[in-house]
């Protein structure tokens, strides 16, 4: 584990993990999100992204969340360095 | 999931359960019989927290203020985010019971929870169950008495977060287990190169499954039973009223060649009969059989995710796919299921959108029935023109109606298997929907219409509306009967254009005008609910105009 830099989860690659460090959005945004699992701390990986600014899937402990392109830009995480 | 098959259970009131989140989008009340006492039990839409954020959600915090006691049901191979919500019920004054449900999916996902400690820490009665087959169900009731409200500390978010998780450190054990074929198969089904491919082949399948299985009920069954069983029997029947008068003409309605023709007799027991039970049965059997497939195997969701690009075009996010799949069965649950839409603005689209463009499965059998004569391409025609009225008019909705569209956030559940027991009994319910909804009011349409055709009034709508009527959408002027009855059932105005002998183009146009003019009865009553009355007027306003436009192309076209 070098240096781990920190992106937002549209810019992951699929198959990718890292722990969610902040939620740059409103409350409401962070209230949602937390309800589904997803809030600083969190390990998760991402399954998938659609084209076009689609949305992308991602899993969080034992599910499997899809969230929004731009929600997504607002959700930074934590990168583990290296390959999977 | 899986609260509404753990009610279905727990009261044998039968309720739609289903494979994903949104299923239930109001409450039901079901009664259970507790010692020597009837007590009453109430089905919520499912939340994950007590801040709504969509209308389902809302009812579901609402509910909450007046029972005695809850049934937390909790997805056990998603402990750590259930919990949250379960804690937060513990916080507040009332008695908690939790059943830790989907226990049969546990294991095989190498996930290992102790209930008994789990119990201990929390306080409250902790049973596990499988509310599909039932098991632990009985032990849940059994255990009721014990229900406390263990009057927990009142917690901020992340303490709360921070208790979740360490409860779950302490009950929970996950081993890792290798990809399985289910999983491999939902990787595939959201990838962004493979998930389309798939989706075209599952809603391909899908319409030819409906089709095959619709068309063979008609063919093999329905049929059969109507031309040479009942058929003889109506002509006895003809016979026996002297072959003509008012009984015969509402009764039996008008012979051909001495025969009963059951598109166009229009006899309470003849065509009455028919559309309901011959025509439409079939595929309304066979839509809801294959969409209960694919609702309980998981697979509406992804198509949400797939689609989600699209529908934002519309001014919805992906997620509105599901109540416009269920407008394809009846417009009246997928209006209701509009509650699972977070904005006010995205429901006005969608529902206006749904009463508009989507034919319902009554619909469709008639005009699968009907135009389908003519030669399949018109069939085509009809759904290619329904379907780009729904692109074209969502798109400048979502270019006119004010206010913005959130984006989609959803929860993805996992494929599984359908359980037959439970696919069958909904299909049961929903079939029996329409049969009690349908029936009645297809039978007083067609004794209203034998009725107002011998008084001559349709005579005088038909002159009166002629302009309209041929002028604009080119249909004859007797057309407009059909159009009034649309108000009442589509499937049998569909019926009512049989007898005009019209030319292809023609029943084209009656056909796509019928579908989307006017909504019928029953759709009417929940637009007003739903949308309230300024979003209902809205709705009818951009119907009205919209028909007309379109039906007047058509017209210019073939």
């Amino acid at each position: 584990m070098s240096e781990n830099k920190q992106i937002t989860v549209r810019q992951m690659r699929a198959g990718q993990s890292g722990k969610v460090v902040r939620i740059a959005g409103g409350v409401g945004l962070e209230n949602r999100l937390n309800s589904l699992g997803i809030r600083p701390g969190k390990r998760i990986t991402k399954l998938s992204s659609m084209f076009m600014r689609g949305p992308i899937t991602i899993q969080v402990d034992r599910s499997q969340v899809a969230i929004g392109y731009g929600m997504a830009g607002r959700i930074l995480v934590e990168v583990e360095g290296g390959k999977r | 999931m899986g609260k509404s098959a753990f009610f279905s259970r727990l009261t044998g009131t039968r309720v739609i359960a289903s494979n994903y989140p949104g299923t239930t989008v109001g409450f039901t009340k079901g009664s259970l019989k507790l010692g020597n006492e009837m007590v009453e039990v109430i089905d919520v839409p499912g939340t994950y927290t007590l801040e709504p954020t969509s209308k389902a959600e809302e009812v579901a915090s609402e509910m909450l203020q007046s029972g005695d006691l809850v049934i937390n049901v909790v997805d056990a191979t998603n402990l750590e985010r259930n919990l949250y919500l379960t804690l937060d019920l513990l916080e507040r004054e009332v008695p908690v019971v939790v059943a830790l449900n989907i226990w049969d999916d546990t294991k095989h996902r190498g996930i290992e929870i102790d209930p008994a400690k789990l119990e201990g820490l929390l306080g409250v009665p902790v049973v596990p169950t499988v509310a599909v087959s039932g098991v632990g169900i009985k032990e849940l009731v059994e255990r009721f008495p014990e229900a406390t409200s263990p009057r927990s500390p009142v917690r901020t978010r992340d303490e709360r977060w921070a208790a979740v998780g360490s409860i779950v450190n302490e009950v929970q054990a996950i081993t890792h287990r290798h990809h399985t074929w289910r999983e491999r198969l939902q990787d595939v089904s959201i990838d962004r190169f493979t998930g389309l491919p798939i989706a075209f082949l599952v809603l391909a399948t899908s319409f030819y499954v409906v089709r095959f299985i619709g068309e063979n009920l008609i063919s093999h069954v329905m049929e059969p039973l109507f031309d040479k069983l009942w058929a003889p029997l109506m002509l006895e029947l003809s016979e026996l009223l002297g072959s003509s008068g008012f009984w015969h003409d509402v009764l039996v309605g008008k012979l051909f060649d001495g025969e009963i023709d059951f598109f166009q007799s229009m006899g309470v027991l003849t065509t009455g009969l028919f559309i309901p039970l011959g025509a439409v049965l079939p595929y309304v059997l066979a839509f809801y059989f294959v969409l209960g497939l694919l609702e309980d195997v998981g697979y509406l969701p992804r198509l949400a995710v797939l689609l989600d690009n699209l529908m934002h075009r519309l001014g919805l996010h992906g997620y509105a796919i599901i109540p416009t799949m269920l407008g394809l069965g009846c417009c009246v649950p997928a209006i209701l299921a509009t509650r699972i839409l977070e904005s006010r603005r995205e429901r006005l689209i969608v529902a206006t959108l749904i009463a508009i463009a989507i034919p319902c499965a009554a619909s469709q059998a008639m005009i699968i029935g009907l135009v389908g004569e003519q030669g399949m391409q018109y069939v085509v025609a009809v759904y290619g023109i329904l379907f780009a009225v729904w692109l074209v008019l969502g798109f400048v909705l979502n270019h006119t109606v004010r206010g913005f569209s959130p984006e989609l956030l959803v929860e993805i559940p996992p494929y599984r298997l359908p359980v037959w027991r439970t696919t069958l009994s909904k299909l049961w319910m929903r079939v029996y929907g329409f049969l009690r909804e349908a029936l009645p009011i297809i039978l007083l349409a067609i004794l209203a219409i034998s009725i107002l055709y011998t008084l001559g009034v349709f005579d005088a709508i038909a002159n009166f509306t002629a302009p309209l009527v041929s002028g604009v959408f080119g249909l004859p002027k007797e057309a407009v009967v059909a159009i009034v009855v649309g108000f009442l059932r589509k499937d049998i105005a569909i019926g009512l254009l049989a007898p005009l002998s019209l030319s292809a183009g023609q029943l084209v146009i009656g056909c796509v005008v019928l579908t989307m003019f006017f909504p019928c009865i029953a759709t009417f009553v929940v637009m007003a609910r739903e949308l309230r009355l300024k979003g209902l007027i809205f709705a009818i306003g951009v119907m009205i105009i919209v028909t007309l436009i379109v039906g007047g192309l058509l017209n210019l076209v073939f």
